[in-house]
């Protein structure tokens, strides 16, 4: 029997290769053929997951609730010391210097990573901003997120934290951080589905011990992680509870 | 939970009231005119039982009421009740998420020291295998212009008349 694994389409293209290689490696790891399929978008790689065409995801933490309470998903492992934290930035030359200076109106640019753009969201709040006050744009990359500040199309970007902090110092230079999120708690996570479920203790043991495996560690920190840590089903139940609360915006 | 003690709030003036629960139960607080900023990019987070009894707070939980984790973990959610809260603020809380749904409202919270944060409250149920076993409660930061609204229309709240 042949599994499909997919990567929430958030990852950084220089990770690409990584995910091929720990593709490969999970297969040999556990002895199952594994397909890794890439979607453009979360658009698509939901219709996947709606249609039953995903047996084990590295997922958005804004997907694991319909992915654990509607489809049975259950946890595998999470990188280890990660979590997804937001910025919200403004050009340098904006007048604004804290959320609370923004006003209604506001362009603000975004990706469609769901769980970032969430976050961006609710530290806006802060300022009354909502999405039926204020004009939203999505673009690919957080590259293009910056560049729409600094040619002036857009008034507030919203940021994965790490892309922020991987742009240039020079484009970094001219934006200014107003928030950066310290939530701790959101976190992408390997989740294995129904038909994938009865393997899933052999998943998780392949990638605890592949610490202890020199070449199993190098893969691992292919992807940009130190390495993998064991998740309680509860823990991720709680997270979904949490991400809840976060996207109830009952004033929208 | 134990009455507040003139101690607690470290020499500030404060004004003295007393409050009764739903559960029948009372506690002297004192109450001092001293706002604590929410804090920029964090979250409060707890989660109770069935019966609103804390059995989880994250940092920022202990950073923003002035609480050691040891002084919350078993303690009734309303350790935190500030005496300008009326009761029909929270109408529906527990009516709300009891019966599986979301909750949110603006809340004013008592500190450990007197002093008060206002927050943006959502609280939602656990619910494991079809089952309700406790709920959860995130706090973000209000935008000033919805404390400036509670503050002028939860005064007017009150059953007798204050």
């Amino acid at each position: 029997m042949s599994y499909r694994f997919t990567v929430s389409p958030d990852f950084t293209p220089e990770k690409l290769s990584g995910w091929f290689i720990f593709n490969t490696w999970l297969q040999r790891a556990i002895g199952e053929g594994i397909h890794l399929d890439m979607y453009d978008s979360f658009v698509q790689q939901r219709a996947a997951i709606a249609a039953d065409q995903v047996d084990l995801i590295y997922a958005n933490p804004y997907d694991a609730s319909m992915l654990v309470r509607d489809k049975g998903f259950v946890a595998v492992a999470r990188p280890r010391g990660r979590s997804d934290e937001a910025i919200v930035a403004v050009p340098a030359s904006s007048p604004a210097h804290r959320v609370e200076e923004l006003r209604p109106g506001a362009r603000i640019v975004s990706t469609d990573d769901p769980d970032v753009d969430m976050m961006g969201m609710i530290i806006l709040e802060a300022a009354d901003l909502r999405a039926s006050n204020t004009v939203r744009q999505t673009t690919d990359t957080y590259v293009l997120v910056a560049k729409k500040l600094l040619k002036g199309e857009a008034d507030i970007g919203i940021f994965l934290a790490e892309a922020f902090d991987g742009l240039s110092p020079l484009v970094r230079a001219d934006l200014r951080i107003l928030v950066r999120s310290q939530i701790s708690v959101v976190q992408h996570i390997l989740l294995a589905g129904p038909k994938f479920r009865p393997r899933q203790p052999d998943i998780t043991s392949a990638l605890l011990h592949a610490q202890d495996d020199p070449r199993a560690r190098l893969v691992t920190e292919g992807l940009g992680f130190t390495g993998w840590d064991a998740v309680p089903q509860e823990e991720v139940e709680f997270m979904i509870d949490l991400i809840d609360t976060l996207a109830f915006r009952p004033e929208d | 939970m134990r009455d507040m003690e003139p101690a607690d709030v470290g020499g500030y003036p404060y004004v003295e009231h007393h409050l009764t629960f739903h559960d029948g139960t009372h506690r002297r607080v004192l109450v001092v005119d001293r706002e604590m900023p929410f804090p920029d990019g964090k979250l409060i987070v707890s989660a109770t039982d069935l019966a609103g009894v804390i059995t989880h707070c994250n940092q920022a939980f202990i950073d923003m009421s002035g609480f050691s984790r040891e002084e919350l973990l078993g303690q009734p959610h309303h350790i935190l009740r500030h005496p300008d809260m009326p009761a029909v603020a929270f109408a529906g809380l527990w009516e709300t998420i009891e019966r599986g749904e979301k909750w949110h409202g603006y809340v004013k919270n008592l500190r450990r020291d007197g002093a008060y944060y206002w927050v943006h409250a959502v609280a939602v149920p656990n619910v494991r295998e079809g089952r309700i076993v406790g709920y959860t409660s995130v706090r973000r930061k209000p935008s000033r212009s919805k404390v400036a609204w509670a503050t002028q229309v939860y005064p007017t709240l009150f059953k007798d008349g204050r």
